[in-house]
Formats: C-alpha cells, sequence, structure tokens
C-alpha cells in the first residue's frame, strides 16, 4: 500500500533537466549578439552542433544500454553542444563541428561514464582537440566582426550563402576568404606584441582590435555573457566563487604586468572583454561535473583558471586560452577538493587538519 | 510603573540588540503552515480503545504495573521507569485493561511493542492529583520555594520526554544538567518544518503555562540566562509569549534583569535543528560527538515546557499532546489535542479525509518524518504531525540521475558536510572514508536530498552507511571480545606452565642447597674432629619411615567411619575402591587428551 520511501518527502527544487535548461536560457542574449557580431554561421554551427550532439549521444546511450530518454532530457549534451557552437569560427565547415561534437560526447562524455562522470569539460574537449588538428580552420575563419566590415569593404555572406560555404566551402564568386575574415583582436594583439612589431598604441591607432572596453566586436558579446552570468547568479544556479576568482585573478594579472610595460601589455578591461572571457568565467568553468566543489577548492580552481589564460594568452602559442586553462585546471581538481574541506559544524580547526594529515598518511 | 515601562524599553532595545548569528547552508522551504493553524485546538474524542506502548522514549521501556482486568483511572500508572534513563507510562482515559500485548506501534520499520491496552469507559476520570504548586498560584515565590530535587522528580513521576521530536527523559536530562552547571537555556521553539504548527498553537494558547514550565526548567538547571528560539513567521505566537514574559515580569519585586529572552530567528530550514538553533542563538557550536552542556548550554523544546507546567501545577502526568493533522487529503487541517494511545485512524477519521485522494500518510514533517506503514498504530508522545497528502502534493520517488557534482548538497548543508563525497563513499560501501567525511556529524535534515537536482536520496545513503557502520562495530565487538578471551586463556596457561616449571626449578634448588648445606656440615663435621656424628643414611631413611607411618596413623584417626568393618563391608568398600580406581584411570586419560584437543 505504502511505498517504502524515506525523508525528505518535499518535492525536489530543482532537476538537472530544468537547471540546464536555464543554463541554455542565459547563454541566449550572448548567442544573439555574437550572431550579430560575426554573423548567421554562429546559429548554424549552434544548430549542427546541437543535432549531431543529440544524434551521437542517443547512438551512445543505445551502445551503453541506458535509457535513451531519460538521459537525452537531461539536456546536458545540448549545452555542451551550444557552448561548442559559439566557441568555433563563424565559418566553420560543417565536419569541423562534427569533429569537435564527437570528441566532446563520445570521447569525454560517454566513454567516460556519461554525465556525471567525465573528468574533463567535454566541450573544452573538443575545442582543445580542434585547434591542435586543425588550427587553420579555427583561427582563420573567423568572420569580421560587424563593427569592422565597412573597413574592409563591407562584405559579409547571408544565411544562404553561409550554408552553402559551411557545408560544401563554396562561396559567392566575388567574394574570397580573405576578404571575408579578418583575425580576432586577441590574435592581433598577440601577434604583434610577440613579433614587436607594434606596440598597444599603436594598434590602437589602427582601430582594427580595439573597441570601447575590450576587442572590438568581441567586447559586446562578452558584456551579453556577462548579463547571462549575472542572470545565473541570481537564480542561485552558480555559485560566485568560480567566475568571481577567475575574473579578479585575470584582471589582477594584467594589472600588474600591465603596469610595467604599458607598451606590449593590452589593459585588465582588453583581457575581460575579448575572446571567451565571460563565456567561459559563467559558463564553461562552472560547469558542476569537471569544476571543484568546496568553496574554497572553486576559489583556487577559478583562479587558476584566470592564472592559466593570462599566462598562455600573453606567453603561450595560442590566441586564447580558456580550453587549456579549464582543461589543465580539471586535473587539479581532486586535489583541491580533498585539501579544501570544509571545517565542519563543531570540529575545531586542530581537528580538521588532523583528520586530513589522517587522510594523507592513509 | 515607570520603573517597569523603562525595563520594557530595555528589554526591546536588548532584544533588537541581540546579535544574531546563522548557521552554513540551509533552505528555504514553503511553510503550508496557514493550512492547519486558522483554527483553535480541538480536542480528540475519546476512542472505544486506548493502546499504549510501553516505549515512548529513549531508554529502557517502562515495566507495566497492571494487569489484565485492572479498572484504571486516568493519569494512572500503567507501566513505571526501568532505570535511570526510561519514563513512566500513564492511563489517557479511564477504563479497563483488557490485554498487555504485542502490537504495531508507529515506527518506519513497522515494529510491534509491548503495549498496554485499555477499553475505555467513557467517563474520561481523572485519578487524585498532587500538584506541587497551585492551578492558579503564578507568583514567583511559589516557584522558588520549590525544591530542585522535589521538580525534578515531579517531572519524572509525569513520565515527561523531550517532546520535540528526541523523545529522551527529560528528568535524566535535567539531573545531568543540574550537575554540569548549565548557564544558559535554550527554549527551541523554531518549528522549522513545513506543515506543522502544533508547538505555534500551543504557544498561542497557553503561553503562561508556558512561560511557567521554562521558569521550572530554568531553576532545576540553575541557569543564568534562557533564550528562547522562535521563527519569524509566527509573529503572533512571538508577541503572544513576549506579553506573556512582560505581564511576569511586572509581578516581581526585582527588576533586575529580563527573566527569559524570545528572539525571532529567520525562517530557514532547519533553524529548529538543536545545534543550528544554538549557533544562531549563541554564535557557539556545540563540540562534535558532545551536547550543549559542554558548552554549558541546554535545549528544551518548547511543548516540554508546557508538559513541565502540567506536571507541577496540576499533577496531572503526560496523558496528551497536541497533533497537527493536516495535509491536501485532511478534510479540515487543524491542531489537536489527542489522548496518547488514540488510534492515528482515530484521529484521522476526527479531522476527515478525502478517502481517494489519500496519497502518502507520514507522521512527524514532510523533511524528517517518515510514513507511516500502518495506521491502525497509536499516537504516541513522539506524534507531532500527522501529514496525509493529496497526489501531486509530496514526491513520488523519481528515478535518480548520476551526481553532477554541482555542490548544492553541500551549500545546503547545516553542518558543512560535503554530503556528495559522503554519498560515492557511502555508495561504494567505504565505511571508513566516509566516517573520514565526518558522516556521524549528519543530523539528517534531508537538505541535501531536496536541493539535489539528480534525486539522489542521499540521506538515505547516510542511514544506510551509518547502520552498516554500527552493524560493523558490533561485529568487531564481537570478534574483539572472543579474541581477548582466547588470548586471555593463552596466557592463564602459559602462566601455569611458567609457575610450574618455577616450581620444579625451586625444588631443585632447594634440593641442590639442602645437598650443599649436608656437604658442607658434613666438612665442617670432618673439620672439627666428629664431635657429632652425622645422620647415616639408613637413620635417615629409618626416620623418613616413621614419620610416614605417623602421618598414616593420623590419618586412619579420621577415618572413623571404616573402623571396625566387617568382612563383608570391607569387601565392598574394596569393590567399589576397585571400580573407581579404574574410572579415575579412564577419565584421567580422557581428560589428558581433551586438554591436549583444547
Amino acid at each position: 500500500m505504502f511505498l517504502a520511501q524515506s525523508s525528505p518527502f518535499l518535492k525536489p527544487a530543482l532537476s538537472v533537466s530544468k537547471m540546464m535548461l536555464m543554463v541554455i536560457l542565459a547563454m541566449i542574449p550572448g548567442i544573439l549578439v555574437a550572431t550579430y557580431v560575426f554573423g548567421i554561421g554562429v546559429l548554424i554551427n549552434i544548430f549542427l552542433a546541437s543535432a549531431f550532439a543529440l544524434s551521437l549521444e542517443a547512438i551512445m546511450l543505445y551502445l551503453r544500454k541506458r535509457p535513451i530518454r531519460v538521459y537525452i532530457k537531461d539536456n546536458s549534451a545540448l549545452v555542451t553542444a551550444i557552448i561548442i557552437g559559439v566557441a568555433l569560427p563563424a565559418l566553420a565547415p560543417w565536419w569541423l563541428t562534427f569533429i569537435g561534437v564527437f570528441f566532446a560526447i563520445v570521447v569525454a562524455k560517454q566513454l567516460y561514464g556519461g554525465i556525471g562522470y567525465n573528468a574533463f569539460n567535454p566541450a573544452m574537449v573538443a575545442y582543445a582537440i580542434l585547434l591542435i588538428a586543425f588550427p587553420a580552420e579555427m583561427t582563420t575563419y573567423w568572420q569580421t566582426p560587424a563593427m569592422l566590415a565597412s573597413q574592409t569593404g563591407g562584405q559579409s555572406l547571408g544565411l544562404l550563402e553561409t550554408l552553402n560555404f559551411q557545408l560544401f566551402a563554396q562561396l559567392p564568386p566575388d567574394i574570397t576568404l580573405d576578404a571575408l575574415t579578418s583575425a580576432t583582436p586577441l590574435d592581433i594583439v598577440r601577434t604583434s606584441v610577440l613579433n614587436g612589431s607594434a606596440t598597444i598604441s599603436e594598434i590602437q591607432a589602427l582601430g582594427n582590435a580595439f573597441g570601447h572596453l575590450g576587442g572590438i566586436g568581441t567586447e559586446w558579446i562578452n558584456l551579453a555573457f556577462l548579463a547571462g552570468g549575472l542572470f545565473m547568479l541570481r537564480k542561485g544556479l552558480i555559485s560566485w566563487h568560480i567566475p568571481i576568482s577567475l575574473l579578479v585573478t585575470l584582471g589582477f594579472l594584467s594589472l600588474l604586468f600591465g603596469s610595467f610595460e604599458l607598451d606590449s601589455n593590452p589593459s585588465p578591461l582588453f583581457h575581460l572583454f575579448s575572446g571567451a572571457t565571460m563565456l567561459g568565467a559563467f559558463f564553461i568553468a562552472t560547469d558542476p561535473v569537471t569544476a571543484a566543489t568546496t568553496p574554497k577548492g572553486r576559489i583556487f580552481y577559478g583562479a587558476g583558471i584566470g592564472a592559466l589564460i593570462y599566462i598562455i594568452r600573453t606567453w603561450g602559442g595560442y590566441p586564447d586560452a580558456i580550453a587549456f586553462a579549464v582543461l589543465i585546471m580539471n586535473m587539479c581538481v581532486p586535489l583541491l577538493d580533498s585539501y579544501t574541506q570544509p571545517r565542519v559544524y563543531g570540529h575545531s580547526d586542530e581537528q580538521t587538519e588532523e583528520e586530513h594529515s589522517d587522510q594523507e598518511s592513509q | 510603573m515607570s520603573q517597569s515601562l523603562s525595563q520594557t524599553v530595555s528589554n526591546t532595545i536588548k532584544d533588537s540588540l541581540h546579535q544574531l548569528r546563522s548557521f552554513h547552508g540551509g533552505i528555504k522551504l514553503k511553510g503550508k503552515k496557514s493550512l492547519s493553524v486558522q483554527h483553535p485546538i480541538t480536542s480528540s474524542e475519546i476512542p472505544k480503545e486506548i493502546v499504549l506502548p510501553l516505549s515512548q522514549h529513549i531508554g529502557v521501556p517502562a515495566e507495566p504495573v497492571v494487569k489484565v482486568g485492572d479498572k484504571v483511572l486516568k493519569g494512572q500508572l500503567l507501566g513505571h521507569a526501568e532505570g535511570p534513563v526510561s519514563a513512566p507510562v500513564h492511563a489517557s482515559s479511564s477504563g479497563t485493561v483488557t490485554a498487555i500485548e504485542e502490537r504495531l506501534v508507529p515506527h518506519p520499520s513497522g515494529l510491534s511493542a509491548l503495549c498496554v491496552i485499555i477499553e475505555t469507559d467513557g467517563y474520561d476520570q481523572w485519578q487524585a492529583c498532587t500538584p506541587l504548586i497551585g492551578d492558579h498560584d503564578h507568583s514567583h515565590q511559589s516557584i522558588e520555594t520549590l525544591g530542585i530535587e522535589q521538580i525534578t522528580q515531579q517531572i519524572a513521576n509525569a513520565g515527561i520526554v523531550g517532546l520535540g521530536g528526541a523523545l529522551y527523559p527529560s528528568a535524566a536530562k535535567l539531573q545531568t544538567a543540574e550537575k554540569m552547571k548549565t548557564g544558559t537555556l535554550i527554549i527551541n521553539a523554531a518549528e522549522c518544518e513545513p506543515y506543522i504548527t502544533c508547538d505555534d498553537a500551543l504557544m498561542r494558547s497557553r503561553p503562561e503555562e508556558i512561560i511557567l514550565g521554562i521558569l521550572l526548567i530554568k531553576k532545576v538547571v540553575g541557569a543564568k540566562k534562557c533564550l528562547i528560539g522562535i521563527e519569524d513567521n509566527k509573529p503572533e505566537a512571538y508577541e503572544t509569549l513576549q506579553k506573556t514574559i512582560r505581564g511576569y515580569e511586572r509581578t516581581l519585586s526585582s527588576h533586575s534583569e529580563a527573566i527569559i529572552e524570545v528572539i525571532q530567528v529567520p525562517t530557514i530550514y532547519p533553524a529548529g535543528g538543536e545545534k543550528q538553533l544554538i549557533q544562531m542563538l549563541t554564535g557557539k557550536e556545540v563540540p562534535t560527538q558532545g551536547l550543549p552542556m559542554d558548552i554549558g548550554m541546554i535545549c528544551h523544546n518548547i511543548t516540554t515546557a508546557a508538559a513541565v507546567y502540567q506536571a507541577v501545577y496540576r499533577g496531572e502526568p503526560l496523558v496528551s499532546r497536541i497533533v497537527t493533522v493536516t495535509g491536501g487529503a485532511v478534510k479540515e487541517p487543524q491542531n489537536m489535542e489527542v489522548a496518547l494511545g488514540t488510534t492515528i485512524r482515530d484521529v484521522l477519521n476526527q479531522a476527515g479525509l478525502y478517502e481517494d485522494k489519500i496519497d502518502k500518510i507520514i507522521m512527524g514533517g514532510p523533511m524528517m518524518g517518515f510514513a507511516l506503514p500502518a495506521i491502525d498504530t497509536p499516537v504516541t508522545k513522539a506524534t507531532n504531525c500527522l501529514l496525509v497528502s493529496e497526489p501531486g502534493e509530496l514526491a513520488t520517488p523519481p528515478p535518480a540521475m548520476p551526481c553532477i557534482r554541482c555542490g548544492r548538497c553541500a551549500d545546503s548543508c547545516p553542518m558543512s558536510l560535503l554530503p556528495q563525497q559522503m554519498y560515492w563513499y557511502a555508495k561504494a560501501r567505504d565505511l571508513e572514508k566516509a566516517q573520514d567525511y565526518n558522516i556521524f556529524d549528519c543530523i539528517e535534515c534531508g537538505c541535501c536530498s531536496y536541493v539535489c537536482p539528480s534525486n539522489i536520496p542521499l540521506v538515505q545513503y547516510f542511514r544506510y552507511a551509518k547502520t552498516e557502520i554500527w552493524d560493523d562495530e558490533r561485529e568487531r565487538n564481537k570478534a574483539n571480545i572472543a579474541r581477548e578471551r582466547h588470548e586471555f586463556r593463552q596466557e592463564r596457561l602459559e602462566k601455569a606452565r611458567l609457575a610450574k616449571a618455577e616450581a620444579a626449578r625451586l625444588r631443585k634448588e632447594k634440593l641442590a642447597k639442602k645437598k650443599a648445606e649436608d656437604k658442607k656440615k658434613a666438612e665442617q663435621n670432618a673439620a672439627s674432629g666428629e664431635t657429632k656424628t652425622p645422620p647415616s643414611q639408613s637413620d635417615l631413611i629409618k626416620e623418613a619411615i616413621a614419620r610416614s607411618k605417623a602421618k598414616k596413623a593420623q590419618q586412619q584417626t579420621h577415618r572413623k567411619n571404616t573402623e571396625n568393618l566387617t568382612e563383608a563391608q570391607q569387601k565392598q568398600i574394596n569393590s567399589v575402591n576397585q571400580r573407581r580406581r579404574e574410572r579415575n584411570k579412564l577419565s584421567q586419560t580422557e581428560s589428558n587428551d581433551g586438554d591436549e584437543q583444547d
């Protein structure tokens, strides 16, 4: 007559599926702005990635003999797909998206045991693999931001033309790829500074990299993702620890080094509002599965990502660094979690420390 | 008058200045309290049959003192307390004892326990009660004149237990507190679980009883300060208590200090957890595996205070309690004063049920209560709420998804634990690791399960792990005892062996010494020119024979009944002796074998 169920009996406040849906909702402003800046290709990327992700997830669940419907409905594959879609160059060919999604869903997620069991952020695994395997496509297929298009002759692609290029690699006869694309602000700054070909003020004078806050075009995308992130904070979907510590560390480091060599270091604002900083801080680094879980651990985790982003952007071989920074910090998570356990109610500090040393010795 | 006014003002200021701390985590829940709180407290009808379990408390069950067929009056003792941690049980109405037998009791596992069953006569006639203070004498002096022992005894006799849910015999708790020199008495009136309003109703309808009960407890434990913690979703109860306290203070001659402070705490579940309430009110933490007494505090529930009042001022033992009957399937949700032992079915029928809408029947609140396996079980001292939900009102166990490590459980844990880690280890049955993560500090409040987006029944896992650890410990203890016994035996045998060897050595030594001495003597004698002839060998033998003869003779003098026997008797004895000798020989070899085997 009665089901054997134990307390609590109240309906749960939230489900994974609803949580992921809210995350998607929070990403919409960023996606829209990105579409405005980089063209309709962004939406096509997201659409393709979602389709690939859902079908690959379903196939993998079938092969792993898991209930397909239950797990598809958790929306986590969709979030991964959208992040990949936004992160890829706007003119990325379809196979690039497919390979990315394949590595994210099949390799990084399902082969590790599905949702909850993956040690590495699936979207970032995809991005890192693509960046290493297809550096040309990943860095040069960025359509010129709308704000700059007039300078380069005003060429951009419509929906059908973009589709034609992404699916069949065919451009309209009078348009060349070079005319359509340009290096991203982060790329421009890094190459110029590394080569020593131009100082920050000279780049600024050129007007093709700096906007009002950060990178031209990308600053608006970052602002939109920041707004989405604040929405998630307010709704209690994510805790403040990771994004705040990440942004503070990145800002602090760029301020610190920037104050030594003003000419070769862009301002903190440029770092915060260029590339995928805000997307990374609020939507990627906060991926619950692969992030640290203790409050203190989350702070170290976010700060670590922030520091790595600055290091790789400034001295590394890639213009942006979210993927590598996140993946490296993913590796540190078990360590962070075990060293940052909170003091339990009624335990003295020494007690907690003793327990830790006990655990270490075990 | 002016003095009391200034007193009131200063108290109000003190109230607002009382610095409230917060506890970690906690969750905001929909109260659902308005369902049952609108009407005044009703009383239950006297049922035809009353079933009173002899164990309605923590500790040893009460020992029945009535027989089948006895006529009992309301309030009459049915079972007396057995040992220091136990509580008596009293008849909750008048009638005849028809049976003392095992009956189902409200327990999550559907256990049976010994109960006294009374067929009521409908008169509900009280036995003669012996209050310590007259019911209308609410003066402070009369409390002051009472002895601590006297009050504690009255509380013990009334069968009062912790009515907040702990069910620990109150008198036992007070006695230890008295010895510990408690500084602060904390009265828990938070009532943080959704749906439950029995404490709220009690505070609003019987504030004076509560305050006097608290003063009695305060006197017993010798507390200097008394804080009542009440959630801020009960403004009416708060005001009522404040007013009653001010009114009482006005009757006092000295206006030195506020006798009782009522403090509103934020409505965050589980604010009514003892540890959380203490943290909020005082900023102190109860040490792990310790008691509030370890930091000079004692915590009692507000309902317990009212029961203490009834015991002292009316001489009435604990025979009824207020039960919140609520939920979507109840026609008239209400607070009902129910005679203990009334079946839950009777109570629910009186409140009225939508039969076709019944989903779950829960005793206690939705966060920490349990689904009743059967409703033909009695209301006991533990029954604070009966929640009958309609479909969709409460959760049906949803399929648990994998943990996504979101950490919401840790964020909500009022004990700052890491439920997610504890879950991994409990699931893997790595109990030692689970203990490393302090699983025994878990208060099972249910916050983590509630916030888990993957619907993992975390608390259930923790209960499982705890019981497994206890089981293991018991097994280990058993094994330890066996091992110790074995080791002890080995040691004893070894000791015996050593003692034997030592004795043999001593004997040898003695012999050697004696020989040496003899030799020495002989040499001396020889040296001194044979002044004394040494006893020759044959002489020594003769002496020994004589000694043994004397000894035998002596022994024989004791065997008087074997003297002067006839020949036939002697023959008989000889044959018996023969048999005995043979048997002894046999048994000796057997026992030798046995020893070797052992």
